[in-house]
């Protein structure tokens, strides 16, 4: 399968890779995927507290080429987000700036998933009701 | 010098062999006629390219020419065996025994038969890839036919015990067919010695061209039959209709040729490059070699890269370096390899496959160049997976509820 120069690009040039402090309060992580599914995507933002802009966000990936990029994608979209702004990245439009094939949407899927799961780990730590999500469909 | 690309992916395929080529040459040309033309020299001449070709064929396995049955290739080969005995010898019983591991050209058909009304047995294999004899022996039934157990496994290498296989057959009334697709070429396979009844293998798979292949079919204690599968013309005994496949067939023979001269040499030769590749890269954390490493060509290795993803680990290199992987990514279906997960592999480490398959022209300079080149790769991504990162931190990965997904 050839990849596009974006996801090769982003693949050889990932954007944001690392850890935050996930003990800190204003620092939501996600973590979804699974090793026997081929793919974890570790997704984490740093809000700032006073703006509840996204002034920081990391990512870990274990998967293809095309999850690794759907990932550092993400990163760069939310730095510089409000939080609300960060739950409108829809997995599509990832799909569209990467140029994903039809088998690699899940990539995307994944990375919305990591996005929201992040946002509602921030809000539980910060007294805020979990969102509730629809089932995302094709896991 | 280092020539780029690197190919290792000689299980999948490998590059024809000049002299081979040249030997096919005046086949397409000069001598095009139809081998089953027997009233003028045209004819003559394309049946006597493939009457020598059928010798050197032979003499590679250790068979009678007469025993050689030319098709399409080893997946034409494997059907014929399967589904040609299973009908042949309706009379005696209806079961066969085959095993999990076997190629898809092996599987598929025994499926085939099932719906047909056959019954198949699938022996599981040992954590190293074999299969237990005594569970062979305990799945015999007298109503078994035919055992199918390949002579070598395709993505792992291991080489099954193949005369104590046929041993059991044979003392239980039953034919054994071998699927010798990886073997012939790259070890000694004698069909006598081995006690082989029918085996299946390609040309391809040693240097020749594609599209060509052959059933071995036992004449003598037992005669065996099959009924055949294409029917027309008559052709090979019957067994195959259709026009030869002349100058494939003189390439094949070629290529059993050059292999029954070289493949001493050439075996010690690329085992030592395999053994210095799956050394190296060894010396990584977490790399683990699938299967069994004693009975094994020696032209195969198969490392599972913990933590790392085997389709975003090609895609590191794999500009340069051909390679094949067991990821769910790299096939249609998104499951990973079946062998692997055969093997006892969970999922993780089936999805963490890589297969080295090293070949006629794989340079010493290409292995180091790939030793570097997945390494450093293996290395990169291991910084970016969180896995590694829990790993490292002495998370246990089995107790985390991953989402399901």
């Amino acid at each position: 399968m050839a990849y596009s120069d974006k996801v090769i690009d982003h693949y050889q040039n990932p954007k944001n890779v690392g850890t935050l402090d996930k003990s800190k309060k204003n620092v939501g992580t996600g973590l979804v995927g699974a090793p026997e599914c081929g793919d974890v995507m570790r997704l984490q933002i740093e809000v700032d507290d006073e703006t509840g802009m996204i002034k920081d966000a990391k990512f870990k990936t274990f998967g293809c080429g095309s999850a690794i990029a759907s990932s550092s994608l993400a990163t760069e979209w939310l730095k510089g987000k409000s939080v609300e702004d960060a739950l409108k990245i829809d997995n599509m439009d990832i799909v569209e700036e990467l140029n994903l094939p039809p088998v690699k949407i899940h990539c995307s899927v994944l990375a919305e998933d990591a996005i929201k799961s992040a946002i509602n780990d921030y809000r539980v730590k910060n007294g805020l009701n979990k969102i509730k999500f629809e089932e995302s469909l094709v896991h | 010098m280092l020539k780029l690309p690197v190919y290792l992916d000689n299980n999948a395929t490998t590059p024809m062999d000049p002299r081979v080529l040249e030997a096919m040459i005046p086949y397409f040309t000069d001598h095009f006629g139809n081998a089953a033309s027997r009233n003028h020299p045209f004819g003559w001449q394309a049946e006597e390219g493939v009457d020598y070709a059928r010798e050197q064929v032979a003499r590679l396995v250790g068979a009678d020419p007469k025993e050689i049955i030319f098709t399409s290739g080893a997946t034409e080969a494997d059907n014929l065996a399967l589904k040609g005995v299973y009908e042949m010898y309706a009379s005696r019983g209806n079961h066969i025994i085959t095993a999990t591991t076997e190629h898809k050209a092996v599987l598929d058909t025994c499926k085939h038969i099932e719906k047909l009304g056959g019954e198949v047995t699938y022996l599981e294999v040992k954590e190293n890839g074999l299969i237990d004899l005594n569970e062979l022996e305990a799945a015999m039934r007298p109503t078994t036919i035919l055992v199918a157990i390949m002579y070598a496994n395709n993505e792992i290498g291991v080489i099954q015990p193949v005369k104590e296989i046929s041993a059991i057959a044979k003392k239980h009334g039953a034919l054994f067919f071998t699927d010798a697709t990886q073997a012939v070429g790259k070890v000694p396979v004698d069909v006598l010695k081995d006690g082989i009844d029918l085996m299946a293998f390609t040309a391809h798979k040693m240097y020749g061209p594609k599209g060509v292949g052959a059933l071995y079919v036992r004449r003598k204690n037992p005669r065996v039959k099959v009924t055949a599968q294409m029917d027309g013309g008559g052709h090979e005994r019957s067994m195959r209709s259709g026009t030869l496949n002349v100058p494939g067939i003189v390439g094949f023979g070629k290529a059993c040729e050059l292999c029954s001269l070289e493949m001493k040499e050439e075996g010690s030769r690329i085992s030592k490059m395999r053994d210095k590749l799956e050394t190296s890269l060894l010396k990584l954390e977490e790399a683990y070699v699938n299967g069994s490493t004693e009975s094994r060509l020696p032209h195969v290795s198969n490392i599972s890269f913990k933590y790392v993803e085997g389709e975003g680990l090609l895609m590191g290199f794999n500009k340069n370096i051909a390679v094949s992987s067991g990821s769910a990514c790299t096939s249609a279906s998104l499951e990973p390899s079946y062998v692997l997960k055969a093997l006892g592999l969970g999922d993780d480490l089936a999805h963490s496959s890589l297969r080295f398959g090293l070949g006629r022209f794989t340079t010493e300079e290409q292995i180091d160049y790939t030793i570097d080149q997945v390494s450093a790769t293996v290395l990169k991504l291991r910084e970016m997976s969180p896995l590694w990162e829990m790993w490292k931190e002495g998370i246990d990965l089995e107790k985390i509820e991953w989402a399901a997904h």
